[in-house]
């Protein structure tokens, strides 16, 4: 029998289920050192050899060192953990969250000041909305990494 | 006998207490925020409890992957404000009523809720933030929160968190374990986190100003039917991290127009509503009910 997961046909979105905590348990608990300062120093000092002390799998290292958060969650990565890493890198929450949508954070910024983004063509997968496979990525940030 | 009296709602986004800590209230981006809550600040101060039941979710802050509980009660004597990795947040201890909430963790036990019993807990930004709003800012020193405080924490960071309903009945046996109390106690219950967010993904940012206040009228008006909300809901509407709403019915279901899982009492008094886009990457929910 298969578990019921009402949630996979969300465009753009990733629910972080038992599944995925499974998957993401040694990065998510590799997040959780950060919060130490004596820990962040040490990351910081050489970031590769830091999480060598960690079994996470190689790919999860490298989505780590790239700080590509989309793919850190594909790998079973949580928001609220991987938020330890933006915090060691002195980031906010909004630029975190912007940063996975190819915009820049401006862009971002002016998208939540004129009110978010829209529901509209985005709760399901195959509409048409902003946050759309085929609409990736957003803004000037992700257009200049793909160039 | 001890008795709840009002529920608060509100969102608990970081950035607010950041924006609080940082003395940046009066910056155009926040005033707004902030006047919406100087209402229930003087409501505070002429409605003060003697105790908070204070329903938040830890944010990777006290619980890491090693340990979920679904639904966990601070017992302890004090919480202090965590390091969430920016560093403490610069307000007081928080002060416990390790009596009551033995009571309550019995209680609700035995009326068929497993909760976790925390006898030493961190509190993070859900927590704390809430607390800020209502009360104001506060020096960690010389000042102090208005009344001891109950964390109540609930798991909404793994999935499968509680549903809408399970949340909603847990609030009615946490107002049959307050009014089992022998001592005379006038007790708040606050439901905290939401509206509408999504943090991840290429759907970051998503908010849903009409879907959120639908939800608000009914959470009011029919909790019952805002009850039976179901995740996937709120997911598509509110964003991933709007899940966060469940724990506001919690509050709802301890006000004592609910009688027996259904609205037979008098209907509670809507003394504040406020909402705001944004706060960072939320929707800014609150509510002020009063029971009748």
């Amino acid at each position: 029998m298969s578990l019921e997961k009402p949630y996979l046909d969300v465009p753009g979105t990733i629910i972080f289920d038992a599944e995925q905590s499974r998957k993401g348990y040694w990065l998510n608990q590799f997040c959780m050192s950060l919060m130490k300062a004596a820990n962040r120093e040490r990351f910081k000092a050489d970031e590769r050899a830091y999480l060598d002390e960690w079994a996470m799998t190689e790919e999860q290292k490298k989505a780590v060192l790239a700080r590509d958060l989309n793919w850190c969650m594909r790998t079973g990565g949580n928001i609220y953990f991987l938020a330890k890493i933006g915090a060691t890198d002195g980031k906010s929450f909004q630029q975190m969250a912007g940063s996975m949508t190819g915009m820049t954070e401006d862009e971002y910024r002016a998208m939540m000041v004129a009110g978010g983004r829209s529901a509209e063509g985005n709760r399901y997968l195959g509409e048409d909305g902003d946050a759309q496979a085929h609409r990736q990525p957003q803004g000037a940030a992700g257009h200049k990494k793909g160039a | 006998m001890a008795r709840i009296t009002a529920s608060v709602y509100t969102s608990h986004v970081p950035a607010i207490g950041a924006a609080m800590d940082l003395g940046k209230t009066h910056e155009p981006y926040w005033q707004p925020v902030f006047q919406g809550y100087e209402f229930s600040k003087q409501w505070m101060k002429d409605n003060q409890p003697d105790v908070i039941f204070l329903v938040y979710n830890d944010h990777a802050t006290a619980f890491s992957l090693e340990m979920i509980p679904t639904f966990a009660i601070g017992t302890a004597a004090q919480f202090q404000p965590a390091d969430e990795g920016w560093g403490p947040r610069p307000v007081p201890t928080v002060i416990g009523h390790p009596d009551l909430a033995s009571h309550i963790a019995q209680s609700v036990i035995q009326q068929d809720f497993d909760l976790t019993i925390v006898n030493k807990m961190d509190v993070d930004h859900g927590l704390t933030v809430p607390l800020s709003l209502m009360c104001g800012e506060l020096d960690p020193k010389k000042d102090a929160w208005p009344c001891p405080v109950i964390p109540f924490a609930v798991n909404v960071v793994q999935y499968p968190v509680p549903s809408g309903r399970r949340c909603f009945m847990l609030g009615q046996a946490i107002r049959r374990a307050v009014e089992s109390y022998d001592d005379n106690l006038n007790v708040h219950i606050w439901g905290t986190g939401g509206m509408s967010h999504q943090l991840q993904g290429a759907r970051a940012g998503l908010i849903n100003r009409a879907w959120d206040n639908a939800w608000l009228d009914q959470m009011i008006a029919d909790p019952v039917a805002c009850a039976a909300t179901p995740h996937i809901d709120y997911v598509r509407e509110a964003g991933s991290e709007g899940i966060e709403l469940v724990m506001w019915l919690i509050a709802r279901g301890a006000m004592s127009d609910i009688v027996d899982g259904q609205v037979q009492g008098p209907a509670p008094k809507v003394r504040h509503r406020f909402y705001h886009v944004p706060a960072s990457n939320t929707a800014v929910g609150h509510l002020i009910l009063e029971n009748s």
